[in-house]
């Protein structure tokens, strides 16, 4: 954690201990879902938060992760680190091209390009045979990690997630508090002045863009592995849009935002899944709500209560 | 039986004139998006919702009052705009002062909160509009048959988009907004009340959307998904078109629907993906889009 302050240690080391002990309270399989969209919201964070650009389309690196990682574990017969590790480069393959043509419009046309790219990742994945169609890849085999550890009991898998999740909320945490960080923050501040001190904002901003989709195609992948399962659910745009909300509601722009929007979303489309459709609306009025009433999202406002930058 | 390139030539206009349809729809809301755009400054992701509450409209007219097609044509865009004007004056209107992006996630929400409360009423499978008595039926134009009602949509269609493009580039009302939408302040001073002429502009586009909808209810059938459906695809005719010329929106609109349906018969596999993979040359050749200015 080098770079932060002694509020982030302090809650850093709150995180570990939460992550440690909640699968002793909470059922393991519910805590992972958790993590692995933990996860995913901070990758798809470090974008929005940090270089101001908003990606409606995170859900492509997510589901072709997801679909890479479960192809290959079960029909190659790839351990799962290196299967996950191949979601992780899928996500970045893709993000590299998709973020390359996006970051040439700006603002809206931003999010309107990437949204529109992952709608056709999406329509590629209904077509594309190896995808399943509408059946996705089911029954995923968990496999052995590094070949040896049996992965089929849910508490040997918790450990796996938690850490690939530890690793990358470092990894994330890390890149915010680099120099390489401070020129992200003031491309999101302003651009043309960044550009006018002699950085190549585009190159910082791909950077930032193909980091990101890394990390949301590790998540992607991790949670196929989890759930033995990769569907056409996982490129939706409305995966794109679960993600933002979110990190809308734990905090654009705070470290810690993205795993309690995790948190908060996963736990309400638990008890509501049954309510159909009220998920939905639900979701909706959370945004609605976020954008008129409190801005800095769960987090960004108990940051400010406490005076604290989370 | 003739062919064209080797297609028969039913097959290749048929899927011309589906292309023609979609395409007309595709004009129709990029339009709407785009005078939104360029009034509020705001993208409309709730658009596509707003065309499946026109559909919707026209649907419980018909069903709960009795009120037939031709009605319900000029009613449900009225009464979606009422709609309209609510959210505009109650939960846009907050928005102006505040970062572009949050009106985008706002709208999103608004989108998600009228399809979840639709397809809790009326689940998602979909319910059939019949076809109006007077447009039923087809008529034989020697190389094809056309279904009346398919004409009567994309005349429709060429119609309304020229008219509102007339009310924009040709009267006194679309200078006031072309001028609000340059330089708002300056246009207050001169004593217009230009926050009505916002609440106008916004109730005009979902009025469009829901007109779209309304004439697409007899052919898709009318359930809460429809609108979802078809905004992803506009928001690449809106970047292939750019959002800063009104007659830009509709050419490429019906352009973009026409190189749909040519997909279709040539190499069906890419009808989903072809509109998508012209946005992908535009950006590389003209990242403003065709018809847009440099931003």
């Amino acid at each position: 954690m080098r770079g932060a302050n002694r509020s982030h240690l302090i809650a850093f080391f709150v995180l570990i201990a939460l992550v440690v002990v909640s699968p002793g309270v909470l059922y393991p399989v519910f805590v992972m879902k958790v993590l692995c969209f933990a996860l995913f919201a901070a990758a798809f964070n470090l974008l929005i938060g940090y270089v101001g650009l908003l990606s409606f389309g995170h859900a492509a690196f997510f589901g072709l992760g997801a679909y890479v990682t479960a192809w290959t574990a079960k029909n190659w017969g790839l351990t799962p680190e290196i299967a996950i590790l191949l979601g992780g480069i899928t996500g970045a393959a893709l993000g590299s091209v998709f973020g390359w043509l996006a970051i040439r419009r700006q603002g809206l046309y931003f999010a309107m390009i990437t949204l529109a790219l992952a709608q056709m990742v999406y329509f590629f994945c209904v077509e594309a045979p190896f995808t399943g169609g509408e059946d996705g890849i089911q029954q995923v085999p968990r496999g052995k990690l590094f070949g040896t550890i049996s992965l089929v009991n849910d508490m040997t898998i918790y450990w796996l997630v938690a850490g690939i999740f530890i690793a990358g909320f470092l990894l994330l945490n890390r890149v915010v508090h680099s120099p390489f960080g401070q020129v992200m923050k003031a491309i999101r501040e302003n651009e043309p002045r960044a550009t006018s001190l002699g950085y190549r904002t585009d190159s910082y901003k791909l950077i930032a863009f193909i980091l990101s989709t890394f990390i949301a195609g590790i998540a992607g992948g991790t949670k196929s592995l989890v759930f033995g399962i990769a569907t056409l659910t996982d490129v939706h745009w409305s995966m794109s849009g679960e993600v933002v909300l979110m990190t809308l509601l734990g905090g654009l722009g705070t470290i810690f935002g993205p795993v309690m929007g995790a948190l908060v979303v996963t736990t309400m489309e638990n008890y509501l899944a049954p309510f159909g459709a009220w998920v939905t609306v639900t979701q909706g009025l959370i945004f609605i709500a976020c954008v008129l009433a409190f801005r800095r999202g769960i987090i960004g406002e108990i940051g400010a209560k406490l005076k604290l930058a989370l | 039986m003739f062919s064209i390139f080797g297609v028969p030539g039913p097959l290749l206009f048929g899927q011309l004139l589906l292309g023609l349809i979609n395409g007309g729809f595709y004009a129709m809301l990029s339009l709407g998006l785009a005078v939104i755009f360029g009034m509020l400054n705001i993208i409309n992701f709730a658009h596509g919702a707003v065309f499946m509450m026109g559909a919707f409209v026209a649907w419980m007219l018909l069903n709960y009052l009795g009120v037939n097609y031709w009605f319900a044509l000029i009613l449900s865009p009225l009464i979606v705009a009422a709609f309209g004007v609510v959210l505009e004056k109650t939960i846009i209107s907050r928005l102006y002062a505040l970062d572009h992006l949050y009106g985008l996630l706002l709208t999103f929400g608004l989108a998600l909160v009228i399809e979840g409360l639709f397809r809790n009423e009326y689940g998602s499978s979909g319910m059939p509009y019949q076809i109006p008595a007077l447009l039923s039926g087809a008529v034989n134009l020697g190389f094809m048959f056309l279904p009346i009602y398919r004409g009567w949509v994309i005349v429709a269609a060429v119609v309304v988009c020229f008219a509102t493009w007339l009310l924009i580039e040709k009267t006194k009302l679309g200078s006031l907004l072309r001028a609000a939408t340059e330089n708002p302040a300056l246009v207050q001073a001169f004593g217009v009340n230009v926050p009505r002429l916002v609440t106008l502009t916004f109730a005009g586009g979902v009025a469009l959307a829901a007109f779209a909808g309304v004439l697409a209810a007899p052919i898709y059938s009318v359930n809460p998904n429809m609108g979802s459906n078809f905004i992803n695809t506009v928001f690449a005719v809106v970047v292939i078109g750019g959002m800063g010329s009104i007659f830009g929106a509709i050419v490429s609109g019906f352009g973009l629907g026409v190189i749909e349906g040519l997909t279709k018969v040539f190499y069906p596999q890419a009808s989903d993906t072809v509109i998508f993979v012209v946005m992908v040359l535009v950006l590389l050749t003209r990242p403003a889009g065709l018809f847009g200015k440099a931003a």
